[in-house]
């Protein structure tokens, strides 16, 4: 009842903000975007995204939905390659958003989206637990032998990430264990189980209240692209496209860097 | 009939799905990829162990459950269940609360005994007893409750003392609910995914088993997630039909 009267709210505040400042450009930068889409997506969109995505896009969502109220966005969020081998087995989704461009090529492979777009980057930190117990500064104080780093599998985009920032930094580093995704990762880490893991910046962000993030220079080498496209098949098709054109509104970019995430 | 056919057909489609998808060609060349053979010979090894431990455990927890009475047998016969309805990952959390660094036992074993089982092959034994005991336990504990515990009291009343009684008379009785039972540990042990990896990690050579790298391979590569699959089913298929023949008697 709350969200409903909310959302009236805000559909009435889109409205008379639409009718009293059709003229204004400033109103213009923050709803006109979707505005012109409001009118022919109704409906709904759905959107699989990656599971780092997750926090951002839920905010995105409600967002957009307050612009567009005859519209329901239904998320679905998992690890990028699982999504990307759903919709090319034919799974019905309107909007596609991975956490790396290698994964998104598979779907435009297939000839299920064309022209995906970046709408947000991230890099790697070292999460520790709280306090850094261990005092770790700096990627090449996790090669020491008292320190116990789970990475992520280099199969996955993180993994991927990790490798290449350790190369960079010439930092030569076995792992206790090579987690399947980087929440997997970040979880070692809360439980105590390892003392620091490489995550994204968004994870260590979100996951606060336990964990430290420590910034690191040779990140700089491993920034992790999100394009985000819509699918080929799209059963809401206008929808798909006014939710892309939304993701990469300054409304929602506020959103995605509050998450940690880099424009 | 029918109803047996749909069942057949709905148990064997997904296999032949595996086996027309499969990469035929490059099948040879995918095979003697390095971590293939590692990751098998794990998953044999942990797998073996992890039954030999749950019959070292199970076939007495299986006994105390069929033959004697006690309050709360009937809550600990619930509990022995538990890892089979407990998702395997919330399983493999579960382990770590308690034998992981800062778990309830963990901690202990680590400084009395430099003993740490988290990210070791020996966790990936302990963490796949732990979801494939209950298989062994029922079956043992079925095959217990329709043996004639009658035998035991002749053995006992001859002078053979319990655990005589339990090797020479109760054990050859319920073999083939033994064998049975070990063998669906065994099985469940072999594809037990989600406790390992949440409690031993994923390290190839130490923790890798099979389908932890068919899960990351499938991250990837389609084909050479299906090419890890068949190899795992081709073997565990072999040695099942195999142990069956010999072990159950059955044709």
């Amino acid at each position: 009842m709350r969200t409903r009267l909310l959302t009236a709210a805000a559909l009435a505040a889109v409205l008379v903000t639409a009718g009293c400042s059709a003229s204004s450009d400033d109103s213009a930068a923050s709803g006109g975007a979707s505005a012109p889409a409001g009118r022919g997506n109704a409906g709904k969109v759905t959107v699989l995204a990656a599971a780092s995505l997750t926090e951002s896009f839920e905010r995105i969502g409600v967002l957009f939905e307050q612009l567009n109220p005859q519209v329901d966005v239904v998320f679905s969020y998992g690890g990028s390659s699982g999504l990307a081998q759903q919709i090319t087995a034919g799974a019905p989704a309107d909007v596609f958003a991975a956490a790396s461009p290698a994964t998104m090529k598979t779907v435009t492979d297939a000839g299920d989206a064309d022209g995906p777009v970046t709408f947000a980057r991230n890099q790697l930190v070292i999460a520790v637990p709280k306090g850094n117990p261990k005092g770790v500064t700096s990627l090449a104080a996790l090669a020491k032998p008292d320190v116990k780093v789970a990475l992520c599998a280099a199969q996955v985009p993180c993994g991927a990430a990790a490798q290449q920032a350790l190369s960079t930094a010439g930092v030569a580093l076995t792992p206790v264990t090579q987690e399947r995704d980087v929440k997997a990762a970040l979880a070692k880490v809360k439980l105590g189980e390892v003392d620091a893991a490489l995550v994204y910046r968004t994870d260590a962000k979100a996951a606060a209240a336990d964990v430290e993030g420590v910034e690191f220079p040779e990140s700089a080498s491993a920034i992790n692209e999100y394009p985000i496209v819509a699918l080929t098949n799209a059963p809401n098709p206008s929808g798909a496209s006014a939710f892309v054109t939304f993701v990469r509104t300054p409304d929602a970019q506020r959103v995605l860097a509050d998450a940690g995430f880099l424009p | 009939m029918v109803p047996a056919a749909i069942g057949l057909a709905f148990l064997v489609l997904p296999l032949a799905g595996l086996l027309i998808r499969a990469p035929w060609t490059t099948l040879p060349h995918r095979l003697t990829e390095p971590g293939v053979l590692a990751a098998l010979r794990l998953s044999l090894l942990t797998a073996t162990l992890a039954t030999a431990v749950c019959l070292l455990a199970g076939v007495p927890l299986a006994w105390i459950l069929a033959r004697t009475t006690f309050p709360g047998r009937r809550l600990v016969r619930a509990l022995v269940t538990v890892p089979l309805v407990l998702p395997p990952v919330v399983g493999g959390v579960a382990l770590l609360l308690v034998f992981g660094r800062r778990g309830l036992l963990g901690g202990w074993l680590d400084s009395t005994f430099g003993v740490t089982l988290p990210f070791t092959t020996t966790g990936v034994v302990l963490a796949e007893a732990f979801v494939a005991m209950p298989f062994l336990v029922i079956s043992v504990e079925g095959a217990l409750r329709a043996a004639d515990a009658r035998y035991e009291e002749a053995a006992a009343t001859l002078g053979a003392s319990r655990w005589t009684a339990f090797r020479r008379v109760t054990l050859p009785l319920i073999a083939p609910g033994v064998a049975a039972g070990a063998v669906l540990c065994w099985a469940r042990a072999l594809g037990e995914f989600g406790a390992t990896i949440t409690f031993a990690g994923n390290f190839p050579g130490r923790t890798q088993t099979m389908p932890l790298a068919v899960y990351l391979a499938l991250e990837q590569d389609l084909d050479a997630a299906i090419v890890l699959s068949l190899v795992l089913l081709a073997v565990s298929v072999l040695i099942l039909a195999g142990l069956r023949d010999r072990w159950l008697g059955a044709t």
